[in-house]
């Protein structure tokens, strides 16, 4: 019986320890234990204040832009195979349900040079189905498996290029992912806490082509002033200063002066990723569309030995210089770090929206309105939780303490749950929390009118607080389960906010039962330890 | 103390002025609703957008009205915002039938607002509806023209401590003064001349802008109403496994019942139902849900304890014995809603409403609600057993009454 109450207390008081260093850490004095508090409680955009962006990707953009591509290269294809056509087109939608209605048709082949045709079409476009309309017309479309990995990929490119526009702005907290119940709605959830000027932020995250390969006429140099200097105070026409952007703290400015009009643009760039060469130095691939790949390959091959920058929002990212002619596909070689080509490669595919994002939803509170919240919050809270504790007091007298301390035992062990997954706490959330509360104290209040019940039936102290928690036990499990049952289906089903709501319900239970039933019972336990001669107590 | 010792009040032999009266409310909720022409949802669930705007002195209502609707055609709403610490705050909506809308509504919104009452024409900037990248950009070439040079940081540094000061209570958002900003630190008179030179302080502060693509709303209502129908499905499932089959039916009706009255109730006080209100209603569904099995646990633990015990009575008894826990728990939860729905501010506003109906009505469903369902269901069984042709040798009433009652462990 002793050894035993020594483990339950040891189980508690560890797991008091670790709750609340998860809710304060190690302080070392009052403002930094005010500060771990507000740095591991997150609150979420509606009590703190900030802006909230749901956006749509239009897929379709992206699946019609591969249709057209595969167009372009089919002309090509057909031309060298000396096979005729009569049209090719491919279709416009409008909506992004109809993303897999897009399909490029071919018109007017000639019938004699059908299986010629199906052979081009499925050695070289293996992941396009063929079909034939009639004895001369087809429509070609992507296979079901690609077309839903293009369409996610769609959406991952666009959450890259939107996060790195929003780095862009300096922010130090941001969230970009992917939102809906099913990767079938294609959304992207955007939020700023703090920011509340989301005319700012759309405007930024939807600004297209942004990405701009450049030729360097002259540089680098170390400031504005020393460039338009060396120019004699005007510079060439056609021709503006840009600057590098920053890497490290320790690099001094770098302008160098380019062409005002790109070689290439985002638009056409398709994909980039970091990689080796031979020698294992760090280098970036990347591919252009066709069209940017034939403009690039006239453009290197006339200025081999010069260079080009690469120009994201209007900073040089990076600096190459030409070695050979560059079609549709290039190197940029020489990079220091494996870091340096990572980045490359992640700016060279943000330059551009892979398919257009439009606005579905946007909230942006204020931050007085956040303060305000929790201000007001904060003080509803501290008199509810007042005036249940007087209450409790008052009506179970000592064992009336065992429920206060359980209560607020229960709290900690949900910030800390908080603090520990990284949740964030939302007005939902809240809500969650006073149902737990709720739900707490009726736990208390169940045992403790039950270990009433037992002594007025004449049983000793100990014998009725025993019988009292046994009967009380199977109906907290009922209850417990039944609202964990429930939030299973809310977290699976729900949106957002549902699943805030489920998601801290559920800790809190788990919570209650540690708390209510057994810390409770651990502390009755003590008190009773030695003292079996006992006959009242007060409840 | 104790206040309910050993009562022994004869509750479901008074249920029928309770179910009449829960009739009632549901049909005068419904007519409400009927009345209104259908649920009176926040912009979450049906699109449109929503500006909830501070003024420093009372508003003229009717000249925003007219302001919006010269500019923005379609339904425009604008209502003064009465909560108890919440003088002279304004909403205003608009509905949207296009997500295209989005951008151009929150721009005329903004416009109409600046135009009636902030000044336009002065060219500058107004600081109490200003970000702090706004107001980084414009004072840091002013500063410096006025001999007050700052680098980056410090001007950072100022910029937050400026907006920060206007955004925390008493101004909550809204300086009237500038005068009251020379208590903000870091502030000097350049500063505070090149303040007065480049911005002026309107007598309004937006709060907050919330919009909502109709597409974005109709599918966040789905999601909410399938999910919590999903749950109470589950709940059922559960409630079945551990008791009776008509004892998880009694719950789930209970909670239904406590649901469609709240919403009845909403649209009684025209208080709008919003995506903090969906979350309240989950709340009161799991208390509602707790709180009946708290009396049908008792109820299945009393059937093993007094096997000779009519249904009705022993019922009876079980919500007297439990009589104590229920009011404390109520009266205790109660307290923290009411609480919420005092201090909690025009946030928590639609929330703390929703908890407030829905203790009281989720108290009395567990009694009224739930428990005369399973009476109901088990008396009709009874005399269908009775009535049933008697066969060689007829079971004895009580004991046929018992039997499906006992299937429960």
């Amino acid at each position: 019986m002793k050894t035993n109450l020594t483990w339950r207390a040891v189980v508690i008081a560890v797991t008091i320890l670790l709750c609340v260093f998860g809710i304060i850490g190690i302080p070392k004095s009052g403002a930094e234990l005010k500060e771990n508090f507000s740095k591991n409680i997150r609150l979420g955009l509606d009590l703190k204040g900030g802006t909230h962006l749901v956006m749509q990707v239009q897929v379709q953009d992206a699946v019609k832009a591969d249709a057209e591509q595969t167009g372009e290269r089919l002309k090509e294809d057909l031309k060298k195979q000396n096979i005729g056509y009569g049209s090719m087109d491919v279709n416009e939608v409008g909506r992004v349900e109809d993303a897999d209605k897009i399909a490029l048709t071919i018109k007017g082949i000639n019938p004699s040079q059908t299986s010629a045709f199906r052979a081009v079409v499925s050695e070289r476009y293996p992941n396009y189905i063929l079909t034939a309309q009639n004895s001369t017309d087809y429509t070609m479309q992507l296979k079901p498996t690609d077309l839903l990995e293009l369409k996610s990929d769609t959406v991952k490119r666009a959450i890259d290029t939107i996060g790195n526009r929003i780095d862009e702005l300096g922010l130090a907290e941001k969230s970009v992912q992917p939102y809906g119940q099913s990767s079938s709605t294609y959304q992207i959830l955007i939020q700023l806490p703090g920011v509340d000027d989301p005319a700012r932020a759309k405007e930024l995250i939807g600004t297209a082509a942004v990405l701009e390969i450049t030729e360097v006429k002259d540089g680098p140099y170390a400031s504005r002033d020393e460039g338009i200097a060396k120019h004699g105070g005007i510079l060439p026409l056609g021709t503006k200063l840009i600057r590098m952007k920053p890497r490290g703290t320790s690099d001094g400015e770098q302008w160098y002066l380019v062409g005002k009009t790109a070689v290439v643009s985002g638009r056409e760039m398709r994909n980039a990723r970091p990689g080796q060469d031979e020698f294992r130095k760090w280098e970036t691939s990347f591919n252009l569309s066709q069209d940017g790949g034939k403009r690039f390959g006239r453009f290197t091959e006339a200025n081999i030995g010069n260079r080009l920058a690469v120009v994201l929002d209007n900073q040089i990212v990076s600096v190459a210089t030409i070695q050979a002619r560059i079609e549709d596909s290039g190197r940029i070689t020489g990079l220091g770090t494996e870091d340096e080509a990572v980045d490359l490669s992640r700016y060279l595919r943000s330059g551009s929206l892979p398919a257009s994002v439009t606005p579905n939803e946007e909230r942006s509170v204020g931050p007085s309105l956040g303060a305000d919240s929790i201000h007001q919050g904060i003080i509803a809270g501290i008199a509810g939780l007042l005036a249940v504790v007087v209450a409790m007091l008052i009506y179970y007298k000592r064992s009336g303490v065992n429920a206060v301390l359980a209560l607020i035992l229960n709290t900690v062990v949900l910030l800390a749950a908080v603090s520990y997954f990284h949740a964030v706490l939302t007005l939902p959330g809240i809500a969650g929390i006073i149902l737990t509360i709720g739900m707490a104290v009726d736990s208390n209040v169940l045992i403790f009118e039950r270990i009433r019940e037992e002594l007025r039936t004449g049983k000793s102290v100990i014998a009725a607080v025993d019988a009292g928690f046994g009967k009380a036990w199977w109906t907290i499990v009922d209850t417990h389960v039944t609202t964990v049952v429930s939030c299973a289906f809310l977290f699976l089903f729900g949106e957002g906010p549902v699943r805030g709501f489920a998601v801290t319900l559920v800790i809190g239970l788990l919570a209650n039962v540690f708390t209510a039933v057994f810390v409770s019972k651990t502390i009755f336990d003590y008190e009773l330890s030695g003292r079996r001669q006992l006959t009242e107590l007060s409840i | 103390m104790e206040l309910f010792k050993s009562t022994n009040f004869d509750f479901l032999g008074r249920k029928w002025p309770f179910i009449i009266a829960s009739l009632v409310l549901t049909v005068a909720g419904f007519g409400s609703i009927l009345m209104q022409g259908g649920v009176k949802f926040g912009i979450d669930f049906k699109g449109g957008a929503l500006m909830s705007v501070k003024f420093a002195e009372k508003p003229d209502l009717q000249k925003i009205r007219a302001a919006m609707n010269a500019k923005i055609k379609g339904e425009n709403t604008v209502q003064e915002f009465t909560g108890a610490n919440t003088p002279n705050q304004v909403e205003i909506g608009t509905e949207m039938k296009d997500e295209k809308q989005l951008n151009l509504n929150r721009k005329a919104m903004e416009d109409v607002l600046a135009t009636t009452f902030g000044q336009p024409g002065n060219g500058k900037l107004d600081f109490n509806n200003t970000s702090q990248q706004g107001l980084l950009e414009r004072l840091r070439e002013p500063l410096a023209r006025n001999g007050v040079p700052m680098s980056e940081p410090q001007l950072q540094a100022l910029v937050h401590n400026l907006l920060e000061f206007r955004d925390t209570p008493p101004r909550s958002g809204l300086v009237t003064d500038f005068a009251q900003l020379s208590s903000v630190s870091g502030i000097n008179t350049g500063i505070m001349n090149t303040l007065k030179q480049e911005c002026y302080l309107s007598p309004y502060h937006i709060l907050q802008t919330q919009m909502v693509g109709p597409k974005v709303g109709a599918e966040l209502r789905n999601k909410a109403v399938y999910a919590t129908l999903y749950a109470l499905a589950g709940m059922l499932v559960y409630i079945a496994f551990r008791f009776e089959w008509i004892y998880g039916l009694g719950a789930v009706i209970a909670v239904f019942h406590d649901t469609l009255i709240t919403i009845g109730l909403f649209s009684i006080f025209r208080e709008e139902i919003s995506m903090t209100v969906i979350a309240a209603l989950l709340t009161l569904v799991g208390y509602s849900m707790n709180d009946t099995i708290v009396i049908f646990d008792r109820i299945r633990e009393n059937l093993k304890i007094m096997r000779r015990e009519p249904l009705e009575s022993l019922m009876n008894k079980s919500i007297n014995q439990t009589l104590s826990r229920t009011i404390m728990t109520s009266g205790l939860t109660f307290l923290t809603v009411i609480a919420l729905f005092l201090f909690g501010g025009p946030v928590l506003h639609g929330f703390s409403f929703a908890l407030v109906c829905g203790i009281i009505v989720g108290t009395y469903s567990s009694v009224f609600i739930a428990c005369p369902i399973v009476l109901f269901w088990h008396n009709y069984a009874d005399t269908r057993r009775k009535v049933a042709p008697v066969m060689a040798a007829a079971p004895r009433a009580d004991v046929a009454r018992k039997s499906p009652s006992r299937a429960a462990k």
